[in-house]
């Protein structure tokens, strides 16, 4: 029972870890093809044309991982949380079922369109089928979210006398308080890694001394919409999202601050730590005093509880990798705000293109947004521990009574052999697009 | 309300497997005949801008059943969980070899993605078949073992297969004897299905040979579904009830029959479209009177203690099942559109239309 319920979590933890390394992508890249689109029907310049076909062949394949690694997503919830499905699938199943049905047809009827109908469609028509599969994307995105924050704060619900949940009020689904700070905080830490690919790309292509005109307008690009989105993911979208834990899941937030104890006249802010649990305290602490009473409660000296404020049960199940979760995302979301300004400096005075040391920065940069969206979601996942309903059903509960652990050892070991290669394959073929460079995309 | 979403879950289904499985047939014709370069490109590009939307349908249905009958969810993929996982790595390997296959202009590369895509396609057929098969034997719900259920009464755990390979054994398998031949009759069904695909989207050269392969596998098909006719109430002892209550629902027998005996005629069809028409309609019937053989079970139970699942004592709340089908109704009318569309823009033959690189 214990390995089984192991072994089921590694699997969810592994294959939604994996296939959210797409989507990232994929949302965020759709709004900046459209934008690229965008401009060349404005401007007329062949150049944001090819921009825009280059990135759609990085786009294509991204965006083939993100369906194939998402479709046993879907599966899981009924092969290795059957319980859980079976009580909840009635309100669950809701946003599920028309994430399907609103965003998936949408999307892949309309991409074939956009990835081959250029020809066929002229450059507008073909300019709103990128819209529509950006369109399908964000709604794909939001439903998800909109699961997700029933899973964090379970709302419009009835629970029948044999356990089962079933849905009361529909609209309670989406006014849910958890899911549009979270919604847009998750669709503009998309754009940030989006973002940061572009400009990583173009930093390497000026780097390279290669495809430089490209090189300039993707760098440009993916900085200023990279800038943007990274303060708005910090502020005010991150803001909101951690002031709902602090009310809805004080015990999470205690225990991903690093804040073991209570402390009367205002808690300090961690910067860095490691929690050492059987003291209960932080070794190597590094903090600043009473700042985190004033982001929380804009007062210097309020109180926050600590973890000492609620009993063990109840505690997040991984304290350390909840508190590592989230000092990664918000260390790494801070050093991004602090690189690009110094980047941004640089272009506004028209020195960027030639300084070698901060394209080197920029161009290095790419995989730490994948990490901090990562690091986000551990946060979240992590933080509803013990709950895989918040405050209504464990996560023990929630596995299939009848699939036996080696089951689920046999399938988590294909998975991870299937999806090294895939990671592989995905690894060589983009890297061979990127090398190739947009002007030959058309040849 | 129950029988409304049981019906659109009947009808997505098989929306699904009219349109997916041109694809497996496609991959399954392009395994066996397409052996030059140029009709394997013309095959994969007959289904290039269609199968990923058609998949989803798949995804929709699955989604569909998630929320109106989460027990028959919960319980159906965690019984059948190797099966279904194994079912989901072919869907991976079949779309990475469609994506992928393009990619590298190499002799070695193409020819392995075009045998994992055939590859994959059969296999796909095999197992959606015997898939279908299991539902209609039913499980052992609750693990009843000497009068004794292992489980709740609505759970099951099925092993891939037991060494009696009997769908009357007490230990049951996802692979017997029935449930196998329900899966060839699958691939066979869709073979067709897909060369008619071939002939109505395409110039290809080996249509003469597709059509000629087409009354074969027909007469092959025919055999099998009259064996599987005199093994049928060995395993479903009562099929016939549904259509004895509700008298009009012998139509869709009739329509599978219809089918059967346009596909017989596929090599001197004057208009291209009669052979699609003529699987497509096989497949709807056949469909349909299989659900409706065990209406209104979802999931049959194998043994007396536990009762089956059923679209009654399966769904979740009165008000979710209404609520929904707004939401439902409204999404059907855009997929409606988005198929209009692409179709309308795909229309006529795919030699034809240059949409690649």
């Amino acid at each position: 029972m214990e390995d089984m319920l192991l072994y089921d979590r590694i699997q969810f933890g592994f294959t939604v870890t994996y296939h959210y390394l797409f989507p990232q992508l994929t949302m965020g890249l759709s709004l900046l093809i459209v934008y690229f689109k965008w401009r060349f029907l404005r401007t007329k310049q062949d150049s944001y044309n090819h921009a825009a076909k280059f990135w759609m062949k990085i786009f294509a394949l991204n965006f083939a991982m993100g369906v194939v690694t998402g479709i046993p997503m879907e599966f899981q919830f009924g092969t290795n949380w059957s319980k859980f499905s079976e009580m909840t699938g009635g309100i669950i199943g809701q946003t599920l079922a028309m994430e399907g049905m609103f965003s998936f047809f949408l999307e892949s009827s309309f991409l074939g369109l956009f990835l081959f109908g250029e020809k066929l469609l002229g450059h507008k028509l073909h300019f709103l089928t990128g819209f529509l599969v950006f369109l399908g994307s964000w709604a794909s995105g939001f439903l998800i979210i909109a699961t997700h924050s029933w899973m964090q704060h379970p709302v419009g619900y009835e629970i029948l006398e044999n356990g089962d949940y079933v849905l009361k009020n529909f609209s309670a689904l989406f006014s849910n308080p958890w899911v549009w700070p979270s919604f847009l905080h998750n669709q503009f830490a998309s754009l940030v890694t989006s973002s940061f690919v572009v400009m990583s790309i173009g930093a390497f292509y000026l780097l390279s001394k290669k495809h430089q005109e490209f090189g300039k307008m993707f760098l440009k690009t993916g900085l200023v919409f990279g800038a943007v989105s990274s303060i708005l993911v910090a502020f005010p979208t991150g803001d909101w999202t951690a002031k709902n834990v602090v009310k809805h899941q004080p015990v999470t937030f205690a225990a991903m601050e690093g804040i073991f104890h209570t402390e009367e006249k205002g808690s300090e802010i961690i910067l860095i730590g490691q929690p050492n649990m059987k003291e209960k305290k932080l070794d190597n602490k590094i903090a600043v005093p009473n700042v985190l009473s004033f982001l929380t409660y804009q007062n210097w000296n309020a109180q926050i509880k600590g973890l000492d404020n609620f009993e063990e049960k109840d505690y997040p199940t991984n304290i350390p990798g909840l508190y590592y979760g989230y000092h990664i995302m918000v260390g790494l979301g801070t050093i991004f705000i602090g690189i690009l300004t110094v980047a941004l400096f640089f272009l506004w005075r028209k020195k960027i293109f030639n300084q070698r040391w901060i394209l080197w920065i920029l161009f290095l940069l790419a995989p730490f947004p994948y990490i901090a969206n990562t690091a986000g979601w551990y946060t979240a996942e992590l933080g509803r521990q013990p709950w895989l309903v918040y405050n209504l059903l464990r996560t023990s509960e929630g596995a299939s009574p009848t699939v036996s652990a080696g089951n689920t050892l046999f399938t988590l070991l294909g998975f991870i052999g299937l999806y090294l290669l895939l990671g592989l394959l995905f690894v060589i073929l983009v890297g061979k697009t990127v090398n190739k460079g947009p002007e030959q995309q058309n040849a | 309300m129950e029988l409304f979403w049981y019906i659109i879950l009947g009808l997505m289904l098989t929306i699904y497997v009219v349109l997916d499985g041109y694809d497996f047939g496609v991959g399954i014709l392009h395994l066996f005949l397409a052996k030059e370069e140029k009709d394997k490109r013309l095959f994969v590009k007959s289904i290039g801008p269609f199968w990923d939307a058609n998949e989803v349908w798949l995804i929709a249905a699955g989604g569909i059943l998630f929320f109106a009958f989460p027990k028959v969810y919960a319980s159906a993929f965690s019984g059948f969980y190797l099966p279904l996982i194994i079912v989901l790595w072919l869907l991976i390997f079949r779309a990475v070899g469609l994506e992928l296959r393009g990619q590298v202009h190499n002799a070695l590369w193409e020819g392995f993605w075009d045998r994992m895509f055939g590859i994959s396609s059969l296999l796909l057929a095999l197992f959606f078949g015997t898939a279908l098969g299991n539902v209609i034997r039913g499980v052992n719900l609750g693990g009843v073992e000497n009068g004794v259920s292992a489980y709740d009464p609505h759970n099951f755990f099925l092993p891939l297969w037991n060494p009696e390979f009997s769908p009357k054994s007490v230990n049951l398998g996802v692979i017997d004897w029935f449930t196998v031949l329900i899966g060839v009759i699958a691939v066979i069904t869709l073979a067709i299905h897909g060369g008619n695909w071939i002939i109505l989207k395409t110039n290809s050269t080996l249509i003469p040979r597709i059509k000629k392969l087409i009354f074969r596998l027909t007469i092959l098909l025919s055999v099998l579904i009259i064996t599987s006719f005199t093994v049928w109430t060995l395993v479903n002892p009562d099929p016939f009830r549904t259509f004895i209550d509700h008298p009009v629902l012998w139509i869709f027998p009739v329509i599978a029959l219809l089918g059967l005996f346009g596909l017989f005629r596929v090599q001197h069809f004057l208009k291209e479209y009669s052979g699609f028409i003529s699987s497509t309609l096989f497949l709807l019937g056949a469909l349909a009177s299989s659900f409706i053989s065990i209406f209104p079970k979802l999931l049959p139970s194998t043994n007396d203690i536990n009762p089956s699942l059923t679209i009654y004592n399966a769904s979740t709340g009165k008000y979710g099942l209404q609520v929904g089908i707004y939401w439902w109704i409204i999404a059907a009318i855009l997929v409606i559109i988005y198929l209009f569309v692409q179709y309308k823009i795909f229309r006529g033959k795919m030699d034809d239309i240059d949409y690649g690189h």
